[in-house]
């Protein structure tokens, strides 16, 4: 293959003792390691995450089920939010930032290496000690085990009035911890994109993945820092006698809300921007174009980061904000929706005109577009404030927002796991176990998450552990189950494919899908410190300019 | 004239995509119901406000299926007509960087639709929120309570529980009840889809609702904000009366409660026990405020928030044992004996 022009060999790594080698994975500053190790906790945290929705699913498939009690469904869905926004979304996208900024830029680590690992500690022991609630958790006082206040903990629902013991306090500790984990990540891969590009990359010749990790940094720092001063502010009200939200003392549960959200709407753009990168380096190199309009992808980006910091308050539609507030965001959260489409429009052009080649990336890519889309509408509809007044807080929100995260963020995770994996492990992942996940995976979704807005329509809100029968609920909410289980069906199969694949996948060579970043032109997994000579880049797609000498992009860039 | 013809040839491809997606909707809502002669489907409003939002939702519903076929078929054209064939092997198709003209395009004409949606919007936001009293309002203030919600009505001097009662009103004769929305512990959310959209009763932060129901029934809602461990029991009827009805069912409230030389056993029983320290009987020495007013409870046709009937053994075992009904409930189980129990229920059977 002719990358194999300028591929450097590095230095072997030997066969050491288990023992050495658990000693290196846990003492380990390197990059790609660390990104490994994030995408791995993900993994575990997303099937503990995926086995509460299960619990709740059961519970939910048919009126007044008594699969659980009302405590522990209230467990399972604040459990469920939390993990899988801040120890499994957050985490794998952080790993692949980790695993693929350094190479894609021709760096041989990031810039602050045990910063690195540091954050990384930070953020899994975050996770644990959230976890550790189910048996720390009643502790002293006897009262709750694991946290039950939902995900955002509204206030005062989370003071010691309704919330005593100690549930509350690991949520929040956890919360406050794999924060500055994230802050820790955040500033990193900052660093590291501003002063560890190779020769030759400008800004403006960085891959659009470098780019949008970038923005998602920025936004990790903005958003982060309000969430945690909220905790800490959280943890003062419950231990030192505080009344920042404590409403029987004259504290505000609307500084809650502007405080949560003000984090929890640009999270929602931290957690989708790093799959738009995804996205912006797999359909080129699947159609065999590159992204068509490069600067305003950029543009888009930067945009959507900006605007995202003035719609929080569309979360909060429903709490009596005047109308100028509640035209103000409606106005702001339909703006955001300019961007996001030229982005759509964006990819879709550089698929025309291409040869599109159907590899399992490339389904996932093609599933997140389709479902991006639909997310993206019935996200104008709930910005639409009065419309939200019926939505808000009902199955169609839930149903919304799964698809942005299912239907959105995982399918480009996945396409991402397709494509990177042949580079982390030097194999490549089966074709045929990557069908089967794919399509299951495709009617899993649909079945769950295209059925749950009707019961919102429907007047069922979120977060009932039960429900009263003949209110037309019933049937669809035992199709949601069935889909539910056929998605878990799903990620076994993914699992399946992850593990057999790393014994028995094909042996991927440097550069299995012909693509053209900087990543595919040393050896699959790529050695320590990557880049045995730091390589220089004349285009945005050195690797193109490398096997089309005769037309290369740096001629018209 | 072609313009026209097209747009309008639009609007049926988005009315028939549409039609087909709330179809399943209509099938579901049109399922036969139990006793209350609604469901909630927020596309079958009943008072001005709820009419209002579904007006301009069905409006955004048009706007997001047009954009929806039209992206949809983008992309299927895209991935159907540009898909590698085996014979292409080895050749790269032609190197596309961009096309300021279309990207400039695709940026200017959904500002164009966000700017009409937003006006819309607004217009809307306006008439429901800015919305003024008029002088023969019925006023009720409703407070949120740890799973129940407590009606009081100012000017009449009523106070109950659970089953708000409003006047019909017609376009000629409006009656509207304005809601002032209050909570006792933590947020809850008032909906009933029929009559209105969701508003939160939050501490600490008094918050204004209306509605001017156009048709007389019972509306089925619930507590829509996460309040705790029985938030899903937290059920809600409004009971639209006609003017005569509603009038008479001000005068029953306004009533102290019926004495029953009967029931006096029952009635020792509940006022020498905690219970008259949370509920109130009006014309007793029980005035607690914590649980619902008890004074018609027999007015009432359910019983522990719409978590059960209001029958006799209903009753029987709510009294003796509330987590029974609803686990969580912060009503304590009053470990009454077998005959004490059965005469605080009689006690209760007379309060109509």
């Amino acid at each position: 293959m002719s990358s194999n022009a300028i591929t450097i060999p590095g230095t072997q790594i030997q066969t050491r003792p288990w023992v050495d080698e658990l000693h290196q994975w846990l003492t380990t500053v390197d990059h790609k390691r660390l990104g490994i190790l994030y995408i791995l906790s993900a993994l575990l945290f997303l099937v503990i995450g995926g086995v509460e929705a299960l619990v709740m699913r059961i519970q939910l498939m048919r009126a007044h089920n008594n699969f659980v009690s009302p405590e522990v469904f209230n467990r399972m869905f604040t459990m469920h939010g939390t993990t899988m926004i801040f120890f499994v979304a957050m985490p794998v996208l952080f790993g692949f930032a980790n695993y693929l900024v350094p190479l894609m830029i021709g760096a041989r680590d990031m810039a602050f290496p045990r910063l690195n690992a540091f954050s990384f500690w930070l953020s899994f022991l975050g996770g644990l000690l959230l976890y550790f609630s189910f048996l720390g958790g009643s502790g002293l006082y006897g009262a709750g085990s694991a946290p039950d206040v939902g995900w955002w903990s509204y206030a005062p629902l989370g003071a010691r009035a309704f919330s005593p013991g100690h549930s509350s306090d690991y949520w929040t500790l956890a919360l406050l911890v794999s924060g500055f984990g994230s802050i820790g990540t955040a500033i990193n891969i900052i660093a590291t994109i501003v002063s560890l590009r190779c020769p030759g990359m400008k800004i403006s010749r960085m891959p659009l993945l470098v780019w949008l990790n970038l923005v998602m940094a920025g936004m990790v720092l903005i958003a982060i820092t309000p969430l945690s001063a909220a905790q800490i502010m959280l943890l003062i009200d419950r231990y030192l006698g505080g009344h920042f939200f404590d409403t029987q003392a004259g504290g505000s549960a609307v500084l809650w809300m502007h405080f949560f959200w003000i984090f929890g709407h640009p999270e929602v753009y931290v957690l989708i921007i790093p799959c738009f990168a995804f996205m912006s380096e797999i359909i080129p190199v699947f159609s065999r174009k590159p992204i068509f309009g490069y600067p305003v992808m950029v543009g888009a980006t930067v945009c959507i980061a900006f605007v995202s910091m003035s719609v929080w308050a569309h979360h909060m539609f429903t709490i009596g904000m005047n109308s100028y507030a509640n035209s103000f965001f409606t106005l702001t959260t339909m703006a955001v929706g300019v961007p996001t489409g030229i982005k759509i429009f964006n990819w879709i052009g550089t698929m025309w005109g291409g040869k599109i080649q159907f590899k399992t990336p490339m389904l996932f890519s093609i599933g997140f577009l389709f479902q991006f889309l639909i997310a993206g509408l019935t996200g104008i509809m709930m910005a639409c404030s009065p419309f939200d007044w019926q939505l808000s807080l009902s199955y169609f929100v839930v149903a919304h927002f799964h698809y942005v995260i299912v239907g959105g963020i995982l399918f480009a995770l996945f396409a991402a796991f397709y494509y990177w994996y042949p580079k982390m492990t030097g194999r490549m992942l089966s074709q045929g176990l990557g069908k089967w996940h794919f399509w299951l995976f495709l009617i899993g979704f649909h079945l769950t998450f295209d059925v749950m807005h009707i019961p919102g329509v429907l007047g069922m809100p979120r977060r009932i552990y039960t429900y009263e029968p003949g209110r037309g609920w019933d049937t669809l909410n035992l199709i949601i189950t069935i889909g539910a289980f056929i998605q878990a069906f799903a990620i076994l199969v993914f699992v399946a494919n992850l593990v057999i694949s790393y014994f028995k996948g094909a042996r991927a060579g440097n550069d299995p899908w012909d693509a053209w970043t900087l990543e595919w032109s040393i050896s699959s997994p790529p050695p320590a410190y990557n880049f045995a000579t730091v390589p220089t880049v004349a285009s945005r797609r050195p690797l193109w300019d490398l096997k089309h000498p005769e037309d290369p992009d740096s001629r018209y860039e | 004239m072609s313009m026209l013809r097209k747009s309008s040839t639009l609007r049926f491809l988005a009315q028939a995509i549409l039609l087909l997606f709330w179809s399943a909707v209509a099938v579901w809502a049109s399922e036969p119901k139990g006793s209350p002669s609604h469901g909630t489907n927020i596309f079958a409003p009943a008072s001005t406000p709820a009419k209002s939002i579904a007006d301009l939702s069905v409006f955004v519903l048009v706007i997001t299926g047009i954009i929806f076929v039209v992206v949809f078929a983008l992309l299927l054209y895209s991935v159907v007509k540009f898909r590698g064939r085996a014979m292409d092997a080895g050749h790269e198709p032609a190197q596309v960087y961009g096309s300021t003209q279309i990207e400039l395009a695709w940026t200017i004409i959904p500002i164009l639709i966000v700017v009409v949606l937003f006006l819309a919007t607004a217009r809307v936001i306006h008439s429901i929120q800015d919305a003024p009293e008029p002088a023969g309002a019925v006023q009720v203030t409703a407070i949120g309570h740890q799973y129940w919600w407590e009606f009081r009505y100012p000017k009449l001097g009523i106070v109950t529980a659970n089953e708000l009662h409003i006047p019909v009103g017609d376009p000629s004769h409006p009656t509207p009840t304005f809601l002032q929305l209050l909570s006792a512990d933590t947020d809850h959310s008032f909906w009933v889809p029929e009559l209105g959209g969701k508003t939160d009763l939050i501490p600490n932060h008094p918050n204004r609702m209306w509605m001017d129901p156009q048709r007389t029934g019972v509306f089925l809602g619930q507590c829509a904000q996460y309040c705790g461990t029985q938030h899903a029991k937290m059920l809600l009827r409004v009971s639209v009366d006609g003017p005569e009805e509603f009038a008479s069912w001000v005068r029953a409230q306004q009533r102290p409660a019926v004495e029953d030389t009967g029931a006096i056993a029952g009635r020792r029983v509940f006022e020498s026990n905690a219970c008259m320290n949370c509920h109130a009987v009006a014309g007793s020495a029980a005035d607690g405020r914590f649980g619902p007013d008890l004074t018609h409870l027999m007015s009432r046709a359910t019983i522990g928030a719409g978590a059960a009937k209001n029958t006799h053994n209903n009753l029987r075992l709510w009294i003796q044992d509330p987590s029974a009904i609803k686990p969580g409930s912060l009503m304590p189980a009053m470990k009454l004996s077998d005959a004490d129990l059965d005469a605080v229920v009689s006690y209760m059977e007379t309060l109509r």
